[in-house]
C-alpha cells in the first residue's frame, strides 16, 4: 500500500507548469491547500458503513469511560447481588431469572445473571471498559515495539534488519496461545495481584502481535528510504534521526492508523477469548467471562449467552469496517 | 600546476584560474554480490571508474552517456551523497572524498542537488512551504525577516505562485514540482548544483522552461551546474563544456561546441548521429552509426579499451594489429587537441554528424562560452 504516489487530484487542480506569471495564476489566492488527511477525510465522510462503524466505536469509548456514571444513574452495580427478598428476579427454586428473555424488566433492562441475580447490562457495561482498555493498551504496545523496530530494521539493514526480521521471523512462527496460557498460569500462580494480570494480558497480546505492523513498517521504509526526498535532506547534512522521523515517519501514519483500527478489535476477540479460558483479568467483569459463565446455562437461558457475544460482535464489526473504511480512504489508488 | 601558472592566469580570466570543483580519478566500486554462502568477494561493481573533470565558477558542465554510465553516480559522488571508493574531490581547493558527516554539513551550502524525478523528490507529507524551507533549518540559518519570506522570494524567484505555500506537492504538476526542487536547491545560495536528469522526466514543452530557468538563475546567482542528461539537445543547450561517459569511464570531454560539431570519439559519433534532426532531407542523407551489442557488465569489463566490443571503428576500419592494440592496452584520456581530450587510440575528427543543426529544445540564441 502506498500511500504518498500522486493522487488523482493532481489531474484535477495542477494547472500546468508554463505558468511562470504568479498573478495570472487561476486558483484564486485564498484558497488553502488541502492536505492528505482533509482529502482522506472527505473520502471518509463519503463512506456511509465506515462512518456507521465510526459512531459505534464513539459510542463504546463514551460507555466504557463513562461506566461509573451509567451505573449511578442506572442505580446498579455490577457486583450487587438481586437473588435474596420478595422483589428478586432470581426464581428461588431454579436460580433462573424469571420472565422473558433472561428477565427483562424495567429494573434490569438486558435482565440477569442465573443464580446471582447480577444486572447483566451494567456488566457488559463494565466488561466494555475492561474490553477496550486492554486492547487499545496492547495495541499501544504493539505499535511502540513494531514501529520503532520497523523503523530500525528498515532504515538502517545490514545487522540491525537481520537480527530484527529473525526475531520477528521467529515470534511469528511462536505458539502464541499456548504459550500465554502456560505464562498466565504460571504468573498468576506465583503472583495472585489482579493488576498483574492486566500487565500479562496486555504483554501476551501486544507483544505477539508486533511482528505484523513491525513488517509493514519495515517494507515501507525500504522503499521510502530510497526516494529522492530523502536522497535530498541527506545532500542538505540532515542526520539519521531527523530523516528518520522528520522525512520518512510522517509517510507511515496512514498504515498505522490502518493497523490500529484492525489491531484493536483482534485484541478485543483475544481478550475476550483468554478470558473465556478463564485467564482474563479478576474482579471485573469482562465480556469473555460473561460468555463463559452463560456457557453453563446455554439450555435453559441462552439469551444470557447472546448478549455478551452479540457486544463482542458489534464491537469487533465496528471496528473493522472503520479499518476497512479508513483505508480506502488514506489510499490515492482507490476508486471509491 | 604551479609552473604554469602565471601564463594560464594571464591567457584567461581571472575567475576561471582556480576551479571551483576538482575531480580526480574517482573511482565508486560497489561490493560485489557474493556467489555463494561461503565466498564474500564477488567482482566489484566499477560504477565510476577513473572518473576526472574540473567545473569552474559559473559554469556547466553537461554528462551524458547511455542508462548504466555512471553519470548519476558520478554526480552523487560529486555531491557526497554516497563515498568515492577512490579518488579525490576537491572544492574550493580542499578535498572533500573523506570528511565525515558532521564535517561535511557547511560543506552543503555551496553544493546542492537537484534531482530526476520530481514526484519522489518531494516529500508528499510536507507543504511546499516547510519543503523550501527545510534548508535553513538543517543548516541553523535564519534567513533576513524569517523563513517563511525567504521562502515566498524563493517561490517567486523560480516562477511558483508565493501563495501556494501552505500547499502540498500532489496539487503541483510536474513541472512546478520542478520548480520546487529547484528552489529547494538554491535556497543555501550554493556555488554548484549537480542536476541529475532535470528534465528528462518532464514533457517537451515543460522542459524547455525549466532549462531557461536553470540559465536564468545561473546567470543571476553565478551558478555553477553538473548537469547530468541523456537527451544530447537539452545538453548542447546549457552546456559550456560536455564529457560523454561510457562503463565509468570518460570517453571525450571538451567544450560544446568542438564536441557537437568535431567529435573525435567513435562512441561520441554513434551518440551524436542518433540525435533525430528536424529535417527529412538532412536526416535521409546522413549516416546512422548503430552500436550492436549490450552494454557490458561494470563488474568485469573488457580488457583494454572498454569500449571495443562495441566499437564500430574496431569492427570495420582497424587493421588486425590496430585491433590487438584496442584489445590489449587501456587508452588515457588525453588531449589529443586544444582543450579536447579523448580516451581512444584511434580517435578521428567527424564533422558530417549533425550538420550544426541546433536541438529542438535550443528557444534562445546560442550560448557564448
Amino acid at each position: 500500500m502506498s500511500i504518498g504516489g500522486p493522487t488523482e487530484f493532481e489531474a484535477v487542480t495542477a494547472a500546468d507548469g508554463m505558468n511562470t506569471d504568479p498573478s495570472g495564476d487561476d486558483a484564486p489566492a485564498d484558497i488553502q491547500g488541502r492536505s492528505l488527511a482533509s482529502i482522506a477525510w472527505r473520502r471518509l465522510r463519503r463512506d456511509k458503513v465506515a462512518l456507521a462503524g465510526g459512531v459505534v466505536i464513539v459510542l463504546f469509548v463514551l460507555v466504557a469511560v463513562f461506566a461509573d456514571l451509567i451505573a449511578a444513574v442506572y442505580g446498579q452495580n455490577p457486583d450487587r447481588q438481586n437473588n435474596l427478598g420478595p422483589t428478586s428476579p432470581i426464581n428461588d427454586v431454579t436460580g433462573l431469572p424469571n420472565g422473558a428473555f433472561g428477565g427483562i424488566s424495567p429494573e434490569h433492562i438486558l435482565g440477569v445473571i442465573p443464580l446471582s441475580g447480577q444486572d447483566l447490562f451494567i456488566n457488559l457495561v463494565y466488561g466494555a471498559r475492561t474490553s477496550l482498555s486492554v486492547a487499545i493498551t496492547a495495541t499501544a504496545l504493539s505499535l511502540v515495539l513494531g514501529v520503532s523496530l520497523g523503523l530500525i530494521a528498515g532504515y538502517f539493514r545490514g545487522w540491525a534488519d537481520t537480527v530484527i526480521s529473525r526475531t520477528m521471523d521467529v515470534l511469528l512462527s511462536f505458539p502464541t496461545l499456548l504459550f500465554s496460557i502456560a505464562l498466565i498460569a504460571v504468573v498468576s500462580y506465583i503472583n495472585s495481584d489482579p493488576a498483574i494480570r492486566f500487565y500479562i494480558l496486555v504483554f501476551v497480546l501486544g507483544f505477539f502481535a508486533f511482528p505484523y505492523i513491525g513488517r509493514i513498517v519495515r517494507g515501507q521504509v525500504l522503499s521510502l528510504r530510497e526516494k529522492e526526498f530523502v536522497e535530498a535532506a541527506r545532500s542538505l547534512g540532515a542526520g539519521n534521526i531527523r530523516i528518520m522521523f522528520r522525512e520518512i515517519a510522517p509517510n507511515l501514519f496512514g498504515p498505522i492508523l490502518v493497523y490500529t483500527t484492525l489491531s484493536i478489535p483482534n485484541n478485543m476477540l483475544g481478550e475476550a477469548g483468554l478470558s473465556f479460558l478463564g485467564l482474563g483479568l479478576v474482579g471485573t467483569p469482562s465480556w469473555g467471562q460473561l460468555l463463559s459463565d452463560a456457557n453453563q446455562y446455554l439450555q435453559v437461558d441462552p439469551f444470557y449467552l447472546f448478549l455478551p457475544g452479540l457486544a463482542i460482535f458489534i464491537a469487533v464489526l465496528a471496528f473493522n469496517l472503520f479499518g476497512d473504511g479508513l483505508r480506502d480512504a488514506l489510499d490515492p489508488k482507490s476508486t471509491r | 600546476m604551479t609552473t604554469t601558472a602565471p601564463s594560464s592566469a594571464a591567457a584567461q580570466p581571472a575567475t576561471s584560474s582556480a576551479p571551483l570543483l576538482e575531480v580526480t580519478d574517482v573511482q565508486k566500486w560497489f561490493p560485489g554480490r557474493s556467489k555463494g554462502l561461503l565466498s564474500r568477494t564477488g567482482n566489484p561493481v566499477k560504477a565510476v571508474d577513473g572518473v576526472s573533470f574540473t567545473v569552474h565558477e559559473g559554469e556547466t558542465l553537461g554528462l551524458v552517456g547511455e542508462s548504466g554510465c555512471g553519470k548519476s553516480t558520478t554526480g552523487r559522488v560529486v555531491s557526497k551523497l554516497i563515498e568515492p571508493t577512490g579518488g579525490a574531490i576537491r572544492f574550493q581547493g580542499r578535498d572533500i572524498s573523506g570528511l565525515s558527516r558532521r564535517a561535511m554539513r557547511p560543506l552543503r551550502r555551496e553544493v546542492q542537488m537537484i534531482f530526476q524525478d520530481p514526484y519522489s523528490s518531494l516529500n508528499p507529507r510536507q507543504t511546499i512551504g516547510t519543503i523550501v524551507g527545510t534548508p535553513f533549518r538543517i543548516q541553523g540559518q535564519k534567513p533576513e525577516g524569517g523563513v517563511k519570506k525567504a521562502v515566498q522570494g524563493l517561490m517567486e524567484r523560480v516562477g511558483l505562485n508565493p501563495e501556494h505555500y501552505n500547499r502540498y506537492p500532489h496539487e503541483f504538476s510536474g513541472g512546478q514540482r520542478q520548480r520546487i526542487g529547484i528552489a529547494r536547491a538554491l535556497a543555501l545560495r550554493p556555488k554548484l548544483i549537480v542536476c541529475d536528469e532535470p528534465v528528462s522526466a518532464l514533457d517537451v514543452s515543460v522542459q524547455a522552461q525549466v532549462v531557461n530557468l536553470l540559465e536564468d538563475l545561473q546567470s543571476e546567482f553565478g551558478l555553477a551546474y553538473v548537469f547530468i542528461a541523456h537527451d544530447l539537445s537539452v545538453v548542447r543547450h546549457i552546456s559550456d563544456r560536455v564529457a560523454v561517459m561510457y562503463l565509468g569511464k570518460i570517453m571525450e570531454i571538451t567544450d560544446r561546441d568542438s564536441l557537437y560539431e568535431s567529435p573525435m570519439h567513435p562512441y561520441t559519433h554513434a551518440l551524436l548521429s542518433a540525435v533525430p534532426i528536424p529535417d527529412p532531407a538532412v536526416e535521409s542523407r546522413r549516416e546512422r552509426i548503430l552500436l550492436t551489442g549490450d552494454l557490458p557488465s561494470p563488474s568485469s569489463p573488457p580488457s583494454g579499451c572498454v569500449f571495443h566490443t562495441r566499437c564500430p571503428k574496431y569492427r570495420t576500419e582497424l587493421s588486425d594489429s590496430q585491433r590487438e592494440h584496442c584489445r590489449t592496452t587501456q587508452p588515457v584520456l588525453e588531449e589529443k587537441r586544444p582543450g579536447h581530450q579523448v580516451y581512444c587510440h584511434f580517435p578521428q575528427v567527424r564533422t558530417d554528424l549533425i550538420d550544426g543543426q541546433p536541438g529542438p529544445v535550443r528557444t534562445t540564441g546560442p550560448k557564448t562560452a
